[in-house]
């Protein structure tokens, strides 16, 4: 049974995942006062923000797809945003998934670090990024890159999970922030350090919230706690093959709220452009931000 | 005597430049980089009850972890309770402190709030005095 592109392993799969997410905000909402974020609603494109130093940012995404030929899956991984600088912030991901009729396995982990070269904001923000990933099997689609397509997805995960993926990927952000709203651009390229060509790949995303003065009053579903926008992303080719085709592009509307309590909730269904892209995606993301976060232990030390 | 090569010497005036760079924005110096047009921008939440209310409410989600719950600051982040802030800067500084961050000092950019946000809160930091 597939309701909503969601099948049984996935929703069991979801509900572990769902579970581990639950316990890990319980043992550290208690230290948390006050966490806020203020987030852009985008799943694969960054903007030029960076995390506020000393905050950890703790996120849950998830893509859930169906391809054509295919099982449907989710893909989910959970990322811890720190911010080292205000110029400097690392991020450390643990990725998984689960395919209908096949399996739940854990897909590996990345660890990227953005810097910010530019101190002061300027009408276009360069960031620079840089991550190294050990994946194998991944369906949380962060990213498209070169042919990346929905052929991908029809290879079993016993298969796919024995092509280990080591790769090293850089990106050139670029954010604007104009009466409101965020315009974030990216251009990706990765390279895998078995020898394959150069891969490209690009992000966009506009955003704004849906009231920028704030209420007098705390309230949940006023509009200054939403954010909606429109995100597009796919493949470029390879350094072989630079261009739009023989891959996969997608775009689509997302939103998310931040709840009085600080955690931010997203979604987005997002349509795939053309024949190599899986139809629809639907993407959703929790995330939780810890203002300060050492500084709690050492409060609870003293 | 052997000449020190080049390198050297441009290496240790960067060094110098960066250190002394640090050591003027450390004390307040980000007043004289804010432009005059910047400084001379009016607050358009001045004197309204509601904004400052909201800028209450701004303050504590963003900012009151690093300058305390009562803006008197802590350890090692400055009170905004200060002559600097409240009598040296006016509002256009101050807006334009909280657009552009002081990151080498730890004061991110808040352009994420958006500027009604940003003058709501400077409603509020500018009723502390």
């Amino acid at each position: 049974m597939a309701t909503w592109g969601l099948t049984s392993l996935a929703r069991a799969a979801l509900a572990r995942i769902g579970c581990a997410a639950l316990l890990l905000g319980g043992m550290l909402l208690p230290s948390c006062l006050a966490c806020h974020a203020q987030e852009y609603p985008y799943f694969v494109t960054y903007s030029q923000e960076m995390e506020e130093p000393g905050n950890l940012d703790i996120e849950w995404f998830n893509a859930v797809g169906n391809p054509p030929s295919g099982s449907s899956f989710m893909g989910s991984d959970i990322e811890f945003e720190y911010g080292l600088k205000g110029w400097w912030t690392t991020e450390f991901y643990l990725d998984g998934q689960a395919t209908q009729n096949e399996s739940t396995i854990f897909t590996g982990f990345r660890w990227e670090n953005r810097f910010r070269p530019l101190s002061r904001e300027h009408w276009i923000n360069p960031v620079l990024y840089a991550e190294f990933e050990d994946i194998s099997a991944d369906k949380s689609i962060r990213e498209v890159v070169g042919h990346d397509g929905r052929y991908d997805f029809l290879t079993p995960n016993r298969l796919a999970h024995m092509n280990k993926e080591r790769e090293v990927e850089l990106k050139l952000i670029l954010g604007s922030n104009l009466h409101g709203w965020n315009i974030s651009e990216n251009f990706i390229g990765e390279k895998n350090f078995a020898g394959d060509p150069w891969e490209f790949g690009y992000a966009l995303g506009a955003s704004r919230p849906l009231q920028l003065a704030a209420s007098a009053h705390e309230c949940a579903l006023c509009a200054e706690k939403f954010q909606a926008g429109v995100e597009m992303y796919g493949g470029l080719g390879d350094a072989n093959g630079f261009g739009l085709r023989l891959t996969s592009q997608y775009l689509g509307p997302t939103v998310n709220w931040t709840a009085p309590n600080g955690m931010t909730v997203a979604f987005s269904p997002q349509f795939g452009l053309n024949g190599y892209s899986i139809p629809v995606l639907y993407r959703f993301s929790v995330s939780y931000e810890f203002q300060q976060f050492f500084s709690h232990f050492r409060r609870s030390r003293q | 005597m052997t000449s020190r090569p080049a390198p050297f010497f441009v290496a240790a005036f960067l060094i110098l430049w960066g250190a002394i760079a640090i050591f003027a924005t450390s004390n307040g110096a980000w007043l004289t980089n804010v432009p005059q047009r910047e400084r001379e921008r009016v607050n358009p939440y001045r004197d309204q009850p509601d904004a400052l209310a909201a800028g209450r409410r701004i303050f504590l989600d963003h900012c009151a972890h690093c300058h305390g719950k009562d803006a008197e600051g802590t350890k090692k982040r400055p009170s905004l309770k200060s002559a600097r802030v409240q009598q040296q800067a006016t509002d256009g500084d101050l807006h334009w402190l909280l657009v552009n961050g002081n990151r080498s000092q730890g004061m991110p950019s808040w352009v994420k709030l958006g500027d009604p946000q940003i003058w709501q809160v400077i409603c509020y930091v500018k009723s502390l005095h």
